[in-house]
């Protein structure tokens, strides 16, 4: 590699994915990254320089004398080589799965990635897996992107200059060697069985040695909290397919941390109405603002996150919970509490009382005494032995600066611990770093730790590597690659056993060796095993045994005195989370649920609480905590806890890469390492500028349009219409003849409004399945996101504690679809099967579909948003997909691939498409299985049976566009006796 | 020859008739064709510096327009939902202006309205030039321009046509039909004025080319006789035109599904506007001209209170339209129709709403006044205010409909960019160059038809002066 190369490379810190010549930055060179995303957009949205000027001068004579036609886009030519050697099982057009597993906040997930042609091109959920039963979310879905990320490390870095991984490895070695007991390593958390040998092995090999596990959105308190009220660490596990009450007491059970998928399945599962089974749960949730598993609550109370504790006493005290007494409550309150006391007593071993990573783990232990009261262990909570024992709150980093300042440690390795940029404000890590004499840095990117640190050696990704974790459930499984390390990237678990001398061992070899050692079989008995293993996705026999608990620690009342004044709550972003994806521009463009911001956090308030400050959205404040401060925007959101802050962590990264920098504010920064999740005592001032946010909906009044967009209804009323009047029933009459849809397949979808809540799993899981570009914060200003599949969330009543609906909405595939008679060039067409496809070689732009479209779901390519030039980002694309040019107009198509390659295999085999062979993309990542799609002429089909039922609907009824994609009602089962105001 | 100094007729208004007292077969060819007949470089500065104003403006639309052949139509503030914004606003302003030209020429001539002579020529180029301007938006407006073609029906490799049912489509037809015969009558008509230049024309070059284009014209008896009924065909084509194809514009909206297009009454609501606008345009185009060229005696007061009625007439047209819109949402019933009012009321472009009404229905009401009428001062003011305002009708159907349809998720603001102003103000250059070349180098003013109104006009001796309407 050429100098001028290198010194690009370590200048910018990271590698351009080009050839030399274009790194000589040629004009050309600047051309074309001018016309990528997001470059593109910047050049774009600047105002005209001198340059583009002269440029477009030129342009417009060349116009004047009819020689445009070179401005026109060329598509490229390609050239198609087929394999001189077929590899097995590798057919060509055919993609095939593998499985293998994710690690989310220290646990697994079984994953099955699609390969095609020896490039993954996207992940799905392994139904075999527990944690996944077939269902991802949005954070696994954008996981492809990261593999394939550009700005990822693409080298070793020793001191920032280009170095190699033997000079790395001889020198960890022998760095560790001359360390010996100040070796420490710091990691995100894991399970990996095999990874906790190795540093088992390390820490036997140099004693003293100590692994620090820090996650800056650990669940450590839940834990911490089981400890103090078993007595001994244990796992919780809940089953929310059993429990026909369940109380969250600012809980995220359906969205946050690694059983969020699983959890989501069968709460959903409670709350599905069918004919047969007419009952569904009561969701009781007090929260201070508004989250994914609160939109679904019957009974919402919007509480400051510390008056739960205050919440949480009253119920403990309701249900029996020894020495704990009442505390007062204000009238809403005590009629939210009375209400659910009174359907927990009755519902006593069937129900179940939740609360969040965010409360304290005196909380905890609260409320698992509380559900011990009920009798509701080894019912709907059962318990296992630990899958970890390790902290992973910030305490441990807290030790580990102590001991660094105290001069014990003298080697650092820093595994994808970000810590420079995600550790709270209070605890002085900076200063600590400097004093350590060699610091390693580990990871998928050079970030703002890796800055500074004597080593820096690029990680591979989970679909690059070998490795393995552990489910909630215990549940082991293996992490299979699905293509070599693009960069040759190293594995924490490889790194480590460089650290204890063994640099050869691949992370293939490693692991084997483990899972060898402890199989208890040989050779060909233990390698048929092993496929097995590969194949499943899961190891057999190793989820955790169940035991029996009883409470033994006591449990204390934990509300603290009522304070005055604002409250700052932190919580991690619904789709970046701590932060550590944010180059992935997928999680930084899909919409944040309720206040569908894209590419920014704010400073969330409710109603009230803007006006008390005297702001709107937008208005720039000074948030200051502890003697710490920082500049945020301002979002209202209603159905907040007022007097309460909110502030989402995982922004204002500034060595993410190119997606990811400058992108909102770092509430780390805030963050005090005594409380992680909330305080007291912020200050709030107000300053003179505003700040431009991106939302995606502007509007979220339904303004009186339910009945045609958004159903709801309660449980009674359901079941008893007659004490209603139903909705009205349309007559449909056409003038002209209608087509005969009866024959052959017919494909229709139905979306459950019950089970949604607004994951944005289909979202993201669409965009990593048709090739979906994002577009930028610029872009998304002007109204022009490009998701398929949106979810639209609409606010109704008081806007205190309003009812929050969300709706996925996406292509109806309307029966008379307004959008095809309007097209001059027939570039959207209807087919026999009742597809509304598009024929995007056939757009040329007029865009006249879209505005004929009631439900605005058509998507344009104003400009050339797709990036046809990065290599990297190349390979991950579908190639079932097309990838669209500018100026196209592009939308949900039922995911036609998948139809048509089920018909192929169905033609193969001489048969019909059976139900549940064509999945769409959003349907398969649902994890609440809301989205159900398949042949509405085949009357046993699940889609059929569902669109039978009464509660069904269309949207825009009216507009006579019989679509092909119908709601089931939204149901509420509040409880009869309530008699306070909550949603 | 005599000079034009010595012609100059004094400034004296005329209200009651078509022509000014005093005019006689051979003033009026002399006073038009000495308009044109002079050596380039005497081309007055006033012209030349009109000519550079237009062309700078021309140099912006084609600076806009390779800006957006080479970004894309991002570079506009359109967006989902309102993915039309100033390019069909701009589209269907200019065709609207364009109707006043047609009307003139083909329906008053059949319906023999003398009136018609001294404007026809000048509105008839104007129809052809805002035509012009107004056929490039559908045209820039798509996504991938260089594909416009899919849009004719011709037979394609692809096997493929058209859609048909798409009103689109039917624009493309509408439009070209429109253009054609626009052109066609408007040549047509030139013929023997060609004629008369290439007879009275001094320079060699000028003799040759406007030779070139009088296709041999001799004002043999023969070739009237011909003429005559080329016209009167062409006139009978154009007149359907003039309802028709601000119709079937029209029918992009009413046909589609949105409340505030899908209006039945839309394709006479459309026409009448079209005609309010062109008038409109006409009026601001002669009073400047007339002024500058000294045709008081051609262009008379008469004829600016004919049009000033025209204008009335269709206002008042337009104006029931609005209020029929107010009665349908009241009427329908519909939500989406109701709030559609109420957003264009008191929504965020509710200024829009208000001053479509303030310069389309409340200041055209001075027109009632037959002094304000015959001001002209006061009548240049009322039209451009209708111009403006009619822009303002198109932006209301159009950016207001879209902006907030059925869903309120989906609904959006839009911001139009520096990019679709200079798109707009730059087919003003277009417009005026094209103006400017006409009036220099083309009678701006019928010299037959006007000397036949000298000759129905005054009580003349029994005999024609010439024999020969070709030259003087």
């Amino acid at each position: 590699m050429s100098k001028e190369t290198l010194d690009i490379q370590s200048t910018s810190g990271r590698g351009y994915w080009r050839s030399l010549d274009d790194l000589a930055q040629s004009s050309e060179f600047q051309a074309r990254l001018d016309r990528e995303f997001p470059r593109e957009a910047a050049e774009l949205r600047d105002p005209v320089t001198r340059r583009s000027f002269l440029k477009l001068m030129g342009a417009s004579m060349a116009l004047s004398t009819l020689a445009g036609c070179q401005f026109a886009i060329k598509q490229p030519q390609e050239v198609i080589v087929p394999y001189v050697r077929q590899p097995e099982e590798v057919i060509p057009g055919r993609s095939l799965f593998y499985a293998t597993s994710m690690t989310v906040q220290g646990y697994g997930i079984g994953l099955l990635a699609e390969s095609h042609e020896g490039r993954p091109t996207k992940v799905e959920g392994n139904p075999d897996h527990g944690a996944s039963l077939g269902s991802s979310d949005a954070w696994i879905q954008a996981s492809i992107l990261t593999m394939y990320d550009p700005d990822r490390s693409q080298q070793v870095l020793k001191a920032g200059v280009a170095s190699t991984w033997a000079d790395a490895s001889a020198a960890l070695a022998a760095a560790a060697a001359g360390a010996g007991a100040g070796i420490r390593i710091i990691s995100e958390p894991n399970a990996s069985p095999t990874l906790n040998a190795a540093i088992g092995a390390l820490t036997s090999k140099y004693p003293g040695a100590k692994w620090v596990q820090y996650d800056p959105i650990s669940a450590d308190n839940a834990s911490a909290g089981a400890a103090i009220a078993i007595g001994a660490a244990t796992n919780v596990v809940y089953s929310f397919n059993k429990a026909d009450v369940v109380v969250a007491l600012d809980s995220d059970f359906t969205h946050s941390g690694p059983t969020a998928i699983r959890y989501s399945r069968d709460f959903a599962e409670k709350r599905r109405i069918t004919t047969a089974k007419p009952t569904m749960s009561r969701l009781y949730v007090a929260e201070p603002t508004p989250s994914h598993t609160g939109t679904m609550a019957d009974h919402r109370l919007a509480v400051r996150s510390a008056d739960v504790a205050t919440l949480t006493d009253a119920i403990a005290a309701a249900v029996g919970v020894a020495g704990i007494t009442a505390p007062t409550l204000d009238g809403k309150t005590a009629a939210w509490v009375k209400s659910a006391v009174a359907d927990l007593k009755a519902n006593a071993g069937k129900s179940i009382v939740i609360t969040g990573e965010t409360q304290s783990a005196a909380q905890h232990a609260l409320v698992l005494a509380i559900n011990n009261a009920l009798g509701n262990f080894s019912k709907t909570i059962t318990f296992t032995a630990p899958i970890s024992t390790a902290s992973t709150s910030a305490t441990g980093l807290k030790e580990l600066v102590a001991e660094i300042n105290a001069g014990a440690v003298k080697l650092l390795l820093l595994s994808d611990a970000n810590i420079l940029y995600n550790t709270p404000g209070d605890i002085g890590v900076k200063a600590a770093l400097a004093k350590v004499s060699t610091v390693v840095h580990h990871g998928l990117y050079a970030d703002e730790t890796s800055v500074g640190a004597a080593w820096h050696i690029n990680g591979a990704h989970y679909l690059e590597s070998w490795g393995d974790s552990r489910a909630f459930d215990g549940t082991a499984a293996i992490q299979q690659p699905l293509i070599a390390p693009l960069y040759d990237g190293k594995t924490l678990l490889e790194v480590v056993a460089a650290l204890s001398g063994d640099s050869t061992s691949t992370g293939h070899d490693l692991l084997k060796a483990y899972w060898k050692s402890v199989a208890g079989t040989q050779g060909y008995a233990f390698d048929k095993e092993w496929q097995i293993s590969l194949h499943d996705g899961t190891v057999k026999n190793t989820a955790a045994a169940a035991v029996t608990v009883a409470m033994s620690g006591t449990v204390n009342a934990t509300a603290t005195p009522a304070s005055e004044g604002l409250e700052i709550v932190f919580r991690a972003d619904s789709s970046l989370r701590d932060g550590s994806a944010a180059n992935n521009g997928w999680l930084q463009e899909v919409p944040k649920p309720i206040t569908k911001l894209v590419w920014d956090n704010a400073a969330q308030v409710s109603p009230a609480t803007a006006k008390t400050i005297g702001v709107i959205s937008g208005d720039v404040v000074e948030l200051s905590y502890q003697g710490r401060s920082v500049k945020a925007p301002v979002w209202i959101v209603p159905g907040q806890a007022d007097n309460t802050v909110v502030v989402h962590l995982g922004f204002g990264r500034t060595k993410a890469g190119k997606v990811g920098d400058g992108v909102g504010f770092n509430a780390y920064t805030l963050r005090g390492s005594d409380n992680l999740w909330h305080g007291n005592g912020l200050v709030v001032k107000k300053t003179t500028e505003t700040y431009k946010l991106a939302t995606t909906q502007e509007h979220t009044n339904l303004e009186g349009r339910d009945e045609d967009i958004y159903r709801t209804k309660t449980l009674a009323d359901f079941l008893h219409p007659e004490h209603h009047e139903g909705h009205k029933k349309h007559e449909i009459i056409s003038l002209f003849p209608e087509f005969d849809y009866s024959k052959g397949y017919q494909w229709g979808m139905q979306i459950d409004l019950n089970a949604c809540n607004g994951c944005n799993a289909c979202v993201v899981a669409c965009q990593a399945e048709n090739n979906i570009p994002i577009v930028g914060k610029e872009q998304v200003l002007v109204g022009r996101e490009m998701h398929w599949i949106r979810i639209d969330t609409y606010f109704s009543g008081d806007p205190e504690s309003p009812s929050i609906y969300q709706i996925p909405v996406a292509c109806m595939h309307c029966e008379h679809a307004p959008c095809e008679i309007v097209c001059p060039v027939a570039a959207t067409v209807h087919d026999d099967e009742g597809l509304n496809s598009m024929v995007y070689n056939r757009c040329v732009g007029t865009k006249y579909c879209s505005n004929n479209c009631p439900y605005k779901v058509r998507r344009f390519n104003f400009f050339q948003y797709v990036d046809e030039e990065t290599p990297s980002l190349k390979l991950q694309r579908n190639p079932d997909v097309t990838v669209r040019v500018r100026g196209v107009m592009e939308k949900c198509t039922y995911c036609v691939q998948r139809i048509n390659e089920a018909r192929i295999d169905a033609d193969r085999e001489n048969r019909q498409i059976t139900d549940g062979q064509v999945v769409s993309a959003c349907q398969q990542a649902c994890p609440s299985q809301a989205i159900v799609f398949g042949n509405i002429n085949d009357a046993s089909s699940r889609v059929s049976q569902l669109k039978a039922l009464e509660a069904k609907f269309t949207m825009l009824d009216p507009l006579n566009n019989k679509p092909r994609t119908s709601y089931m009602t939204r149901l509420t089962n509040p409880n009869p006796e309530f008699s306070g105001k909550t949603e | 020859m005599q000079s034009s100094k010595q012609l100059k007729p004094p400034v004296t208004e005329t209200y009651d008739s078509l022509l000014a007292p005093g005019q006689s077969l051979n003033s009026v060819t002399t006073k038009i064709s000495d308009l044109i007949l002079f050596p380039v470089l005497k081309t007055p500065v006033g012209w030349i510096v009109g000519f550079v104003a237009a062309g700078l403006l021309l140099m912006l639309y084609l600076y806009s327009l390779a800006a957006l052949f080479t970004y894309g139509i991002g570079i506009w503030g359109i967006n989902i939902p309102v993915a039309w914004g100033f390019d069909i606003i701009n589209f269907v302003w200019w065709i609207g202006i364009g109707h006043a030209g047609t009307l003139i020429s083909a329906i008053l001539l059949l319906f023999r309205q003398d009136w018609r002579t001294s404007i026809n020529r000048a509105a008839e180029a104007m129809t052809i030039f805002a035509v012009a301007c107004a056929g490039i938006y559908p045209l820039i407006h798509t996504g991938r321009p260089w594909l416009d073609y899919w849009f004719l029906p011709y037979p394609s490799t692809l096997g493929m046509w058209p859609q048909f049912r798409s009103p689109l489509e039917w624009d493309v037809f509408a439009i070209s039909t429109y253009a054609t015969v626009s052109v066609l009558f408007w040549f047509v008509g030139l013929v023997p004025d060609l004629a008369t230049l290439r007879d009275r024309s001094t320079s060699p070059i000028a003799k040759k080319l406007y030779g070139l284009f009088a296709l041999g014209w001799r004002g043999a008896a023969k070739h009237w006789q011909r003429y005559e009924v080329a016209s009167l065909l062409l006139a009978g084509l154009s007149t359907p035109l003039v309802l028709s194809v601000h119709s079937i514009i029209s029918f992009d909206f009413a046909v589609a599904q949105l409340p505030g297009w899908h209006v039945t009454v839309f394709p006479p609501y459309f026409v009448a506007g079209a005609v309010y606008c062109g008038f409109a345009m006409v009026i601001v185009l002669m009073i400047p001209i007339r002024k500058w060229f000294g045709l008081e005696g051609l262009i008379t007061m008469k004829h600016f209170d004919v049009m000033s009625k025209v204008m009335l007439a269709s206002g008042m047209i337009v104006t029931y339209g609005y209020f029929g819109e107010i009665f349908y949402a009241w009427y329908s019933s519909s939500i989406y129709e109701y709030y559609l009012i109420v957003n264009r009321f008191t929504g965020p472009y509710a200024w829009s709403y208000w001053a479509l009404i303030l310069f389309n229905v409340l200041i055209p009401q001075a027109l009632w006044s037959k002094k304000l009428r015959q001001n002209l001062p006061v009548l240049f003011f009322v039209s451009i205010a209708i111009n403006i305002g009619m822009w303002f009708e198109r932006w209301v159907i159009i950016v207001m409909s879209l902006h907030r349809d059925f869903l309120p998720s989906s609904w959006a603001a839009y911001t139009p960019t520096f990019y679709d102003w200079s798109t707009f103000i730059g087919s003003f250059g277009l417009f005026f160059v094209l103006f400017l070349l006409f009036i220099r180098f083309i009678p701006m003013i019928a010299i037959f038809e006007v000397r036949d109104l000298v000759h129905k006009t005054t009580a003349h001796p029994a005999k024609h002066e010439e024999s020969n309407h070709t030259g003087a």
